[in-house]
C-alpha cells in the first residue's frame, strides 16, 4: 500500500519534511528579529515610526500568505532582480526567498503577541527603570522585554505551529518541501487520500510535540505574580 | 501602557524625535519611490495590463463570482464555527473526564493539520459517504475544513478568555446558589466573549484568507483562484495579484472595523455595570494569543 | 444585561452572515437554471490555458480541447448548450472521474501508464511534445544544452519532474503556481526558458499581449500522448468517444479545429494520431 513511497528519493520523503523543518526554523529566527523591531516600533516615542509598525501589521495580517510568498518570487525577485546572494542557485534563491517572505508574513503576528506581552508587564516596572534613568531603548531592553517574552511563550508556540503548517505555501514558488513533493505524489499515483494521510501524519508528528513542549516551557517560565 | 516607557518628551527629546521622523519619512520616501520607478522601467505600470480591471467584464466573469465564493464559504464558516468553537472550549474546562479528554484530543488533533489537508479530507468523504452534488461539494469541503480548524482555535479563544477571568467570578456565582451552567452562560461567557473579541476577530480574518486554500487543489472558485483564470487571459500576473490583494484588504479592513465598533459598543455598556477585570491587559494578551496563532493559521 | 448585548451583537453578526450567503446562493441558482433544458453532461477542461481550454472575459470557452469536447459530445447526442463545462485541475482528474463529477475530461490529459490503472483513456486525439518557450532572440535549439539554463514550469507538473530527473538533473529549475507566472520570469529575464507541452506553449506564445516576444525552440523532449479521460471500466463511452474522434478527423474538422486554435503561434503540430497508437 505504501510501496509508492519508496519510488521517491530525490527528495525523499524525509527529505522533503527536513526543507519543512529548514524553512520553519529560519523563519522563526527571522520572524522573532523582525517581530520584535516592529513591536518596538509600535510602543516608540517617534510617532511615524508608530504609524508605519502599525500600518505594517494591519495590512500584511490581511493578505493571505500565498499572495505574499509569490509577489517574492514574482515582484522581488523577476521585477527587483533580488536575487538573495544566489543568482544562479535556483533552489537556495528560492528558499532564501520563501523564508523572507514567512518572515515578512509571521512577524506580524510575532509584533502582535510580543505587544501584548509587554501590557502585561506591570506599569511599575517601566515606572521604576525611568526613575533610574533609563532612555526608553534601555527600559525596552533591559527591563520590559525580558519580562514581555517569559508572558509569551504560551502565544508564540502557538505563531510557532501556524509557521510550521504555513511552510506549505513555499511550494508556490518551487521550494521543495513536504507539500510539493505531495503535490508530485498526487500529479503521479493518483492515491489522494492516502497520499494525503501520509503527509497529515508528518505534520502532526512535527507540531505535536512543539506544541507541547512549548506549553510546559511557558507555564516553568512564567513570571510568577 | 506604552506612554509609561517612556518621559513625556521634552525640548531636547522632542528635536530628536523630529529628526528620526524625518530621516524615517525620507527613507520610506526614497524605497517606494524606487519601487515605483522600478515597475514603471519593467513596464509594470502599462496601461494595457491595468486596463482589464476596468471593464465589466473582468468584474463580471471572474472577480465578482471569486468574490462571492469567497464570501459565501467564508460567512458559512464563520456561522458554523463561532458556536462549535464556543462549545469545545467550554466542553475542554468541563468537570467530567469524558467530556474533557476527548474535546482535547479533537481540539489538539485539528490544530495540527494544515488545513489544506482537512479540506482535501471532507472533498474526499463528501464525494464518497454523501449526496452532495459535485457542483456544490468543493464548497462544503472549504466550509468543512476551514471550521474544523477554526472551531479547535476558537474553543482555545474561549477557553483562555475564560481561563483569564478573575476566580471571584465564579465563587460568587456558586456562593448565590447558581447551576454550573447557569455560571457558565449568565457570568463566564458574557465576559469572556467581550474580552476575546479582538482576538476571535483575527481568527475571522483567518477564515477569510483560508478560503483561498479551496482554490489550490479542490478547483473552488474563489477569489484567488479566478485571478488565475483572469491573467490566462490578460497576461497580466503582477497587476492582477495586487489587485486580489487589494480586495483581500478592504474585506478584512471591513470585517475589523465592524468588529471594533461592536467592541466599543460592548465596552461602553460595560462600564455601566462597573468594570470587573483588567479588561486592556487580559484582552491584548488574547488578542495576540489569537492573532499570532491563528492569524499565521493555516494557510496551506 | 450583558448577555443580551453579546447576543444581539451575535445576531448580527449571523444576520450579516446569512445576507452574504443568501447572495451567493442566489447566484448561482439563476446561472444554472437559465442554462437548463434538457438532459446535460458534464465535461472536464482547464479553465487558463490559452489555445486549449480557457474561460474567456465573456464567460465563453475557447480552445482546442474544448472543440474536441464539443465535437466529440455532439456525437455522443448533445447540443453544445447542453454541455457543462467543470474546471478540471490536474491533480484531481482522476478523482473527478471515478467519483462521477464529470462524464468526459479534455484536459491537456496525456495517457500515462500509471494514470491508465485509474481511468480509461479514448484517443489519443492529439501528439504534444514537451518543448521550450523561449525569447525570440534566444539562441536555444538543442536539448544538449538544458544543463547550464534556467527553466521554468509548473509546480508538481510532470514536465516539471521531467527535468529534474531526466532532460537536465543539473539545470536550474523554478516551479510556480501557473504559466502565467513563468512568463513573467521569462520576460524579465529571470529563467531562460519555459518548459511545457509545445501544444500549451504554442497558446501563450500566440496571445495578444505577447506576440512576437516569444517562440518555440522545436526541441521534442517528450510524447504526449492527449487522451479523453472516462472513468475507468466505462468501456462503451470510451468506445463512442473513439468512433467521434475518427469521424472528427476524416471530416476534416480536427484539421480545423488545430489551424483556428493553434494557427496563430506558428505551431508545427502533428498529424492526427491513430486511435489507440500510443507514441511511447
Amino acid at each position: 500500500m505504501f510501496d509508492f513511497l519508496s519510488d521517491y528519493d530525490d527528495p525523499s520523503l524525509l527529505g522533503a519534511f527536513w526543507v519543512t523543518v529548514q524553512l520553519t526554523v529560519f523563519s522563526a529566527i527571522g520572524s522573532l528579529i523582525w517581530g520584535t523591531l516592529l513591536a518596538a516600533m509600535r510602543v516608540s516615542p517617534v510617532p511615524l515610526m508608530r504609524g508605519f509598525g502599525t500600518a505594517y501589521v494591519n495590512i500584511v495580517r490581511n493578505i493571505p500568505l500565498t499572495v505574499i510568498i509569490v509577489f517574492t518570487s514574482l515582484g522581488l525577485a523577476d521585477i527587483f532582480g533580488v536575487t538573495m546572494g544566489a543568482p544562479d542557485d535556483f533552489e537556495l534563491k528560492y528558499f532564501r526567498l520563501a523564508v523572507l517572505g514567512l518572515v515578512a508574513y509571521t512577524a506580524a503576528f510575532v509584533c502582535e503577541a510580543i505587544r501584548s506581552g509587554i501590557n502585561t508587564v506591570p506599569v511599575g516596572q517601566a515606572e521604576a527603570a525611568r526613575a533610574l534613568g533609563l532612555s526608553f531603548s534601555q527600559v525596552l531592553r533591559l527591563v520590559v522585554l525580558p519580562q514581555a517574552f517569559r508572558s509569551v511563550i504560551g502565544p508564540l508556540a502557538n505563531v510557532l505551529i501556524a509557521l510550521t503548517k504555513n511552510t506549505t505555501v513555499a511550494a508556490t514558488i518551487g521550494v521543495a518541501e513536504a507539500a510539493l513533493l505531495m503535490k508530485e505524489m498526487i500529479e503521479n499515483e493518483a492515491q489522494t487520500l492516502l497520499i494525503g494521510a501520509v503527509f497529515a501524519f508528518g505534520f502532526v508528528v512535527l507540531t505535536l510535540p512543539t506544541g507541547l513542549i512549548l506549553n510546559w516551557l511557558s507555564k516553568r517560565l512564567a513570571v510568577k505574580r | 501602557m506604552t506612554s509609561v516607557l517612556y518621559d513625556a518628551p521634552g525640548p531636547k527629546a522632542k528635536r530628536r524625535n523630529l529628526i528620526f521622523s524625518v530621516v524615517f519619512f525620507v527613507l520610506l520616501a526614497l524605497v517606494l519611490w524606487w519601487v515605483w520607478q522600478v515597475l514603471d522601467d519593467k513596464g509594470q505600470l502599462e496601461w494595457s495590463l491595468w486596463k482589464p480591471f476596468t471593464t465589466a467584464d473582468a468584474w463580471t466573469t471572474y472577480l465578482l463570482p471569486g468574490l462571492a465564493d469567497t464570501l459565501k464559504a467564508a460567512s458559512l464558516a464563520m456561522v458554523i464555527a463561532l458556536p462549535l468553537g464556543a462549545v469545545l472550549g467550554i466542553a475542554r474546562m468541563s468537570d467530567h473526564r469524558w467530556v474533557r479528554v476527548p474535546a482535547g484530543a479533537v481540539v489538539e488533533f485539528f490544530r495540527a493539520i494544515p488545513v489544506l489537508l482537512l479540506m482535501l479530507f471532507a472533498n474526499e468523504f463528501f464525494a464518497r459517504s454523501t449526496g452532495v452534488s459535485s457542483a456544490d461539494r468543493p464548497l462544503y469541503a472549504v466550509v468543512t475544513g476551514l471550521v474544523l480548524y477554526n472551531a479547535s482555535v476558537l474553543a482555545e479563544v474561549v477557553r483562555a478568555g475564560i481561563l483569564a477571568l478573575p476566580k471571584g467570578q465564579s465563587e460568587a456565582a456558586q456562593a448565590i446558589g447558581l447551576r454550573k451552567s447557569q455560571t457558565m452562560s449568565s457570568i463566564l461567557l458574557p465576559q469572556a466573549v467581550t474580552v476575546m473579541l479582538p482576538a476571535i476577530v483575527s481568527q475571522l480574518v483567518v477564515i477569510v484568507k483560508d478560503t483561498a486554500l479551496g482554490g489550490v487543489m479542490l478547483g473552488f472558485t474563489e477569489l484567488l483562484n479566478s485571478r488565475g483564470t483572469l491573467a490566462a487571459n490578460y497576461a497580466n500576473v503582477i497587476p492582477s495579484f495586487i489587485v486580489v490583494a487589494v480586495i483581500f484588504i478592504v474585506l478584512n479592513f471591513i470585517l475589523t472595523s465592524f468588529a471594533s465598533w461592536l467592541e466599543g459598543r460592548l465596552r461602553r455598556s460595560k462600564r455601566g455595570t462597573g468594570a470587573v477585570l483588567g479588561v486592556e491587559d487580559v484582552d491584548d494578551l488574547n488578542a495576540a494569543e489569537v492573532g499570532g496563532t491563528h492569524g499565521a493559521g493555516a494557510e496551506k | 444585561m450583558k448577555l443580551r448585548k453579546v447576543t444581539a451583537a451575535s445576531a448580527a453578526v449571523f444576520a450579516l452572515a446569512l445576507t452574504a450567503t443568501a447572495c451567493g446562493g442566489d447566484d448561482s441558482d439563476s446561472g444554472s437554471s437559465s442554462s437548463g433544458g434538457g438532459e446535460k453532461i458534464k465535461i472536464g477542461i482547464k479553465y487558463d490555458q490559452p489555445g486549449l481550454g480557457l474561460k474567456e472575459p465573456d464567460g465563453s470557452f475557447s480552445g482546442f480541447d474544448v472543440d474536441v469536447a464539443t465535437y466529440v459530445a455532439k456525437e455522443l447526442g448533445y447540443e453544445p448548450n447542453q454541455i457543462e463545462w467543470v474546471e478540471t485541475k490536474s491533480a484531481d482528474r482522476e478523482n473527478a472521474l471515478s467519483r462521477g463529477d464529470v462524464k468526459i475530461i479534455a484536459a491537456t490529459y496525456s495517457i500515462t501508464d500509471e494514470r491508465k490503472e485509474k481511468v480509461d483513456f479514448a484517443g489519443p486525439y492529439l501528439l504534444a511534445h514537451q518543448d521550450l518557450l523561449v525569447k525570440s532572440d534566444s539562441d536555444i535549439t538543442e536539448a544538449t544544452d538544458l544543463n547550464d539554463k534556467k527553466l521554468c514550469s509548473v509546480t508538481g507538473s510532470t514536465s516539471a519532474q521531467n527535468v529534474k530527473k531526466d532532460f537536465a538533473p543539473k539545470a536550474q529549475l523554478s516551479e510556480r503556481g501557473g504559466y502565467s507566472e513563468c512568463l513573467s520570469a521569462l520576460q524579465t529575464g529571470q529563467v531562460d526558458a519555459l518548459t511545457t507541452d509545445d501544444s500549451i506553449l504554442a497558446g501563450y506564445a500566440a496571445q495578444d499581449q505577447y506576440k512576437g516576444k516569444f517562440k518555440l525552440a522545436g526541441l521534442k523532449l517528450s510524447n504526449e500522448n492527449y487522451g479523453i479521460g472516462v472513468k475507468k471500466g466505462d468501456t462503451e463511452t470510451v468506445n463512442k468517444v473513439n468512433d467521434a474522434l475518427e469521424k472528427m478527423v476524416s471530416d476534416g474538422s480536427w484539421q480545423k479545429a488545430v489551424d483556428e486554435n493553434f494557427g496563430p503561434a506558428n505551431y508545427k503540430n502533428e498529424k492526427a494520431p491513430e486511435i489507440g497508437q500510443i507514441v511511447q
